[in-house]
């Protein structure tokens, strides 16, 4: 006997190790449970911590736009409307107004981290024969390279921008027959031309952007699309990026600009993480369910079985709380050890998954994410759970009468 | 203090109050049981002698009548002050079902003692140990309940009786299990305990052998005792 296990405990294990069949089927049927809520949860953690190691890393999670371009019904003097009609305008590339203010304001703010103006525009990008239009972002290195992280995504050359260099994705350079030190010529609409020099080769993990994705310096984009001096976005990373929202509506109330944060960008995939988080807590639901059942099954038949040993426990002077406890614990014991079996079951089969399903690229679908806190919380929930499963056994060996138990 | 330990005026037991089925079993039991007396109980099967043992043993609760042990007005007592007389004044040795099974003969002792201290400790184990060598079975103190024959067992379920040092072990027909020698040694335990601790006893049993050996014999007969 264990000098410090109290007399329930002692019980407890006693009576459990006993009903040897019984309680290896039902820890069983635990683990299986434990298993599933484990596995699931981990990799719905993962593909979201995927999605989120993006945003953190290869996207600005605000990004400040010029405000639409809204067209006002014509009035005439008297203010009355002459024609109804509004033709949505053509919305052309105009800079930020006063951006520089705008950056040193955010700047200022302590939710946000970085600020980089950006230009955005579409150009050709030609080789000898071969020519491609390409979205060219004008960018600060300094600052840019802090909200999205070019420099980890270089597969050749170096993260260098001065005016006379492009970066360019892999695809791209591919495409064109280009490799780093090469010349390019980069022709805009206007007929404004400049011959850079590639730097670099990124690859974002994502073909037709590879194929279209070009950095240059800022100036070097403000001249070839002819808007010296002008930004088309300030892009932001925040501290807090579920704040993001949050914080881009305060943005947009107090400046004259569009602010759009990831999370509203990216609407369509906290709806599917949603409907997929609802699922998983429906299915642990349904499975915490089944296992408190079955935990309760296996403790009523062992109260009719024990019913002797329980009359005699009461004869001798044990009280009804030490019996109600006795089973309780048989509850929370078979929850716990459950837990477990289940979580190193989940795990298993989380680091086989991981090891088996690819993308078709062979690259992982998810990224393995093991968290103790997982583990702590699974197997709190399972005990509580065994618990809770335990009661309705435990209350009924308490109010067992002894004299029917021990007359048997 | 009064010098009896158990005292029963007018004790009524009815089972199954307020059905069709109502039957009283003991009608009106007057009975008294003096601190260190041996006392017999017989009685045909069925005359209520186990409703009479249940009732002193606060297992169960007459339906009229009044119960003192030592005393004390068991009517006046809740649940928790019930349990601890059961637990610290009276011992039981029962006919059937003597042990848990999933406990060695040692544990078995240490189980009025572990249940009313809440943690095993070497005073509790050497206790057991010292009963177990008292009934003449400290060699079988690691063996598991089942693995012992039945005289065995009730010597250990004795020893348990005995394990919080109880001033009355009631003892509803120990021996009716055993073999003539088994039921002999059992009885002799028993009454060399009382000798040597003055514990009172109250033994049902259907061995008038055995009965005659007792201080006094009572017997009930369809819920009465007869004079
Ligand atoms: N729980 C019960 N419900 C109904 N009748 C009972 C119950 N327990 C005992 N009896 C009846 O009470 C009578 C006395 O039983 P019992 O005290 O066991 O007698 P004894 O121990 O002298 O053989 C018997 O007729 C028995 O059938
Ligand atoms: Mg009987």
């Amino acid at each position: 006997m264990n000098r410090w296990l109290p007399f329930e405990w002692t019980m407890a294990v006693r009576f459990l190790r006993e009903g040897r069949l019984q309680t290896i089927f039902i820890i069983g049927g635990i683990s299986i449970g434990v298993g599933v809520i484990v596995f699931m949860s981990a990799m719905l953690a993962g593909l979201q911590a995927n999605f989120i190691k993006r945003v953190l890393t290869s996207q600005p999670q605000i990004q400040l736009l010029t405000p639409d371009q809204v067209a006002r019904p014509l009035r005439n003097s008297a203010g009355e409307i002459e024609d109804a009609v509004v033709q949505r305008p053509s919305q052309r590339v105009i800079s930020i107004d006063q951006w520089p203010k705008i950056r040193a304001q955010m700047q200022a703010m302590p939710e946000i981290v970085a600020v980089s103006p950006t230009i955005l525009g579409s150009v050709l990008a030609v080789r000898g024969d071969a020519s491609r239009s390409v979205n060219l972002s004008g960018v600060e290195p300094d600052s840019y390279f802090k909200i999205v992280k070019v420099p980890d995504y270089i597969v050749a050359g170096e993260p260098r921008l001065t005016s006379e260099d492009i970066i360019i994705g892999v695809e791209l350079a591919k495409d064109l027959g280009a490799s780093v030190g090469d010349k390019l010529n980069v022709r805009a609409a206007s007929g404004a031309t400049r011959v850079l020099t590639v730097s670099s080769l990124v690859d974002l993990g994502n073909k037709s952007v590879n194929q279209r994705v070009c950095y240059v310096a800022l100036r070097t984009a403000q001249s070839l699309l002819g808007m010296i001096g002008g930004i088309t976005t300030i892009d932001i990373t925040v501290g807090d990026i579920y704040a993001a929202e949050e914080i881009a509506q305060r943005i947009q109330a107090a400046n004259v600009v569009e602010a759009d944060s990831w999370i509203k960008t990216n609407a369509q995939f906290f709806t599917a993480v949603q409907a997929q988080q609802n699922t998983n807590t429906l299915i642990r639901l349904f499975v915490g369910l089944s296992v408190a059942f079955g935990i309760a099954a296996v403790l009523v038949v062992s109260v009719i079985q024990r019913s002797k040993d329980i009359g005699i426990l009461r004869a001798m002077g044990t009280s009804r709380g030490q019996i109600l406890r006795v089973f309780l614990v048989q509850g929370g014991l078979l929850g716990f050890v459950g837990s477990l079996f289940g979580a190193a079951m989940g795990a298993f089969a989380l680091v086989y998954w991981h090891s088996v399903a690819r993308q078709a690229d062979g690259t992982e679908l998810f990224p393995l994410i093991l968290e103790r806190s997982l583990f702590v919380y699974t197997a709190l929930l399972a005990t509580v759970t065994g618990l809770l499963a335990a009661m309705a056994p435990a209350v009924r060996a308490a109010k067992l009468d002894p004299v029917v138990a021990i007359r048997g | 203090m009064a010098s009896e330990i158990l005292r029963l005026e007018n004790v009524c037991k009815a089972y199954n109050v307020g059905l069709p089925t109502e039957t009283e079993v003991l009608h009106g039991i007057d009975l008294e049981l003096d601190h260190g007396e041996f006392l017999a109980l017989i009685g045909p099967s069925g005359s209520g002698k186990s409703t009479l043992l249940n009732i002193v043993g606060l297992l169960d609760q007459p339906t009229s009548g009044r119960l003192r042990i030592k005393g004390q007005d068991i009517a006046a007592l809740g649940d928790t002050e019930i349990t601890h007389l059961r637990g610290h004044t009276i011992g039981f040795v029962f006919q059937y079902h003597l042990l848990i099974s999933a406990f060695t003969a040692r544990e078995n002792v240490m189980m009025p003692m572990l249940a009313d201290r809440g943690f095993p400790s070497a005073e509790i184990e050497a206790r057991a140990d010292l009963l177990l060598a008292q009934v003449g079975l400290e060699k079988f103190a690691g063996n598991l309940a089942n693995n012992m024959s039945g005289g065995q067992q009730q010597r250990v379920a004795v020893a348990r009786a005995l394990a919080m040092n109880p001033d009355l072990v009631l003892a509803d027909e120990p021996t009716g299990n055993l073999d003539t020698k088994s039921a002999d040694a059992v009885f002799e335990l028993m009454r060399q305990v009382n000798r040597d601790s003055g514990t009172s006893f109250l033994l049902v049993t259907h061995n008038m052998d055995l009965a005659r050996r007792c201080d006094r014999i009572i017997e009930v007969v369809d819920g009465r005792i007869r004079a």
